[in-house]
């Protein structure tokens, strides 16, 4: 592998494992605040490529899109808590995999209904629609660094919100002691509504912003979310950190698998898992 | 209910199961016979989750290996011995889950379901991607296996009816092993795990142990139901593994009562029984079956085993409460 193709493939890791972290910050959330197991939050990416997919060919525009995307997907994600996961707290993991399995069945059986079965294309908006030439033959589409740049971004806040603002300061606490934090006055159940929305509408957007380059399609969902349960898997229950540390692991496990061991390519990141389980069966980032 | 009722009612049940083919209805024959296969795999299951509190949503991979395991083990256009490829298949479904054990046991809780999940998509790929598999078209098992011993040929499998009561007779065998081995120590021990693993440890219980054996040992009778699978349908697809296979023998456990093998078996067929009647109201079934779903969970904790006891108490005016 020459120095450029080694390039390219390093820009698609970063900007794959970043966009699988927008998905696995809020899976990782969920489980570690509210102690419940959400199968359907590949289909919260599922939704938001959907979503993309419609806003786009109805207003014309990707960023429109997205903007109107955002925050239909933070208000499903409070009606959804409200009106089914909010019943979950109390029950065991079973349950709560019983409940998400069906949800599943109905988003993919709604999906279907509403939008059909075909295989869509979204275009890329015309800003970004350029590549960069890094040698003769090969370039780089802008798009996907800007995809990359977006996550970073997102990556920041996200840092931010959790380590500098109350609301961060009362999520973390929920993390750590949810009775606790109830004791202290803190409304615990807002906080959960919170969290949640703002899983679902990290999910939704990764989709959004996925569905130029990965095409919409039926089921894409559930691939990611596998994906991104290895990643929680290795970056530990509840730790954003780790989430990015595994997600970028994962990229790069995945793209260069593809690359260097064709053959194994959908099992590379699978054997990457074992590996860690046999390491650190709590995670890389799990403490104590 | 006492036990001669009990005994009374599952040969009964028995009885109605052993008529189906004498109606001589090629498709409802076909159609019970696979809900017995997949009982067998939902009792298989069951041993994990209901008895040992160990919810795996990968135990499809099982299923899938012993299936693939009878497509690559017969010849392409000879019968294969039934008395090699079935022991063969079922070994090499219970040493998938031997290995696949050793990881995933390390985990508790929430993670041992995303990472029993996660090998199982790993299990998928393998059969997907490499030569062991035939991609996602599958591969085809074009002869059924034959069960002649030395010249004498006791059963055809060929046959939908002698078909249908060898699947009948496994079925019984694996209620029967399974009712034995949580009746035995063993058995005993894995129920202590399922309420309080930390207090099996302090008594001297080296849980994992008794933990990798129960996975094993789920893997090799989810094996047994793969075989049937294969033998039944006679082809095999990586859709066998996939992880929406994990969920609805999930689903059939819950539904039936964890904990509960004969209520695991009706769990079966109502699942199968859900999937024709909606399937023949509209081609978008499988959203009822969610909406049924997300509705049982919030209304009807504890499954359909929950509901004799629920209805007794209410009977009783809520005075009974065992």
């Amino acid at each position: 592998m020459d120095f450029v193709s080694f390039l390219i493939q390093t820009l698609n890791s970063l900007q794959y494992g970043l966009l699988l972290f927008l998905v696995a910050s809020g899976l990782t959330l969920v489980f570690g605040i509210m102690g419940i197991i959400n199968l359907a939050h590949g289909s919260f990416y599922m939704i938001g490529a959907y979503l993309a997919f419609v806003l786009a060919s109805t207003t014309g525009s990707l960023f429109t899109a997205i903007l109107l995307g955002i925050p239909l997907a933070l208000i499903f994600g409070a009606l959804l808590e409200w009106a089914l996961f909010s019943h979950l707290y109390k029950r065991d993991h079973l349950e709560q995999v019983l409940l998400t399995y069906g949800l599943i069945l109905i988003f993919e059986e709604l999906r279907s209904l509403l939008v059909g079965d075909e295989v869509h294309g979204v275009d890329i908006p015309a800003m970004f629609s350029g590549s960069i030439q890094l040698s003769e033959v090969l370039s780089y589409p802008v798009y996907r660094l800007a995809i990359s740049a977006v996550c970073i971004v997102l990556a920041v806040a996200l840092y931010f919100v959790i380590q500098r603002t109350r609301l961060g300061m009362m999520i973390r606490a929920g993390n750590h002691d949810r009775t606790m934090v109830e004791a202290l006055g803190i409304n615990i159940n807002m906080i959960y509504r919170v969290v949640f929305a703002l899983g679902v509408a990290l999910a939704a957007l990764a989709g959004m912003l996925a569905s130029p380059i990965s095409s919409v399609f039926p089921n894409m969902g559930s691939h990611v979310l596998i994906i991104s349960f290895v990643i929680v898997v290795i970056g530990g229950i509840g730790s954003v950190w780790g989430a990015l540390a595994a997600a970028l692991i994962v990229g790069f496990a995945d793209t260069f698998g593809k690359v260097l061991l064709p053959e194994l390519s959908g099992m590379v990141v699978y054997i990457v898992m074992a590996g860690v389980l046999l390491w650190r069966p709590e995670g890389i980032f799990k403490k104590g | 209910m006492n036990t001669h009722t009990s005994l009374i009612l599952k040969l009964a049940g028995l009885a109605i199961l052993a008529c189906v083919p004498l109606s001589g209805e090629s498709f409802y024959v076909e159609l019970i016979a696979k809900t017995l296969v997949l009982a067998i795999f939902a009792m298989s299951l069951d041993l994990l989750v209901g008895f040992t509190g160990l919810v795996s949503f990968g135990h499809a991979a099982y299923f899938g290996v012993a299936a693939y395991a009878v497509a690559q083990l017969s010849p392409k256009y000879e019968a294969a011995s039934l008395w090699y490829v079935l022991p063969a298949s079922v070994g090499l479904s219970a040493l998938a889950a031997l290995v696949v054990g050793l990881f995933v046991l390390r985990t508790k809780g929430i993670y041992f379901i995303m990472v029993t999940l996660a090998f199982a998509q790993l299990a998928f790929f393998v059969f997907h991607d490499t030569p062991l598999g035939g991609g996602s078209d599958g591969i085809y098992l074009n002869v059924k296996p034959t069960a002649e011993i030395a010249g004498w040929i006791p059963f055809e499998l060929d046959n939908p009816a002698h078909l249908y009561y060898f699947i009948l007779a496994m079925l019984v065998a694996v209620y029967l092993f399974l009712g034995r081995i949580l009746q035995s120590p063993f058995g005993r021990v894995l129920v202590g795990i399922k309420s309080n693993e930390h207090r099996m440890q302090a008594m001297g219980y080296r849980t994992f142990r008794y933990k990798l054996a129960a996975f094993t040992l789920a893997g090799g009778l989810g094996g047994i139901a793969g075989f049937l699978y294969a033998v039944v349908f006679g082809f095999v697809t990586p859709e066998l593994l996939s992880w929406h296979q994990s969920g609805n023998v999930l689903l059939m456990v819950i539904l039936g009562g964890m904990g509960n093998l004969v209520g695991v078996i009706a769990g079966a067929f109502v699942f199968t029984g859900m999937q024709e009647v909606f399937g023949s109201w509209t081609k978008h079934w499988q959203l009822v079956m969610g909406g049924v779903i997300v509705a049982a969970v919030l209304f009807l904790p504890g499954g359909l085993a929950a509901i004799p006891g629920r209805i007794k108490r209410s009977l009783q005016g809520g005075a009974a409460n065992d």
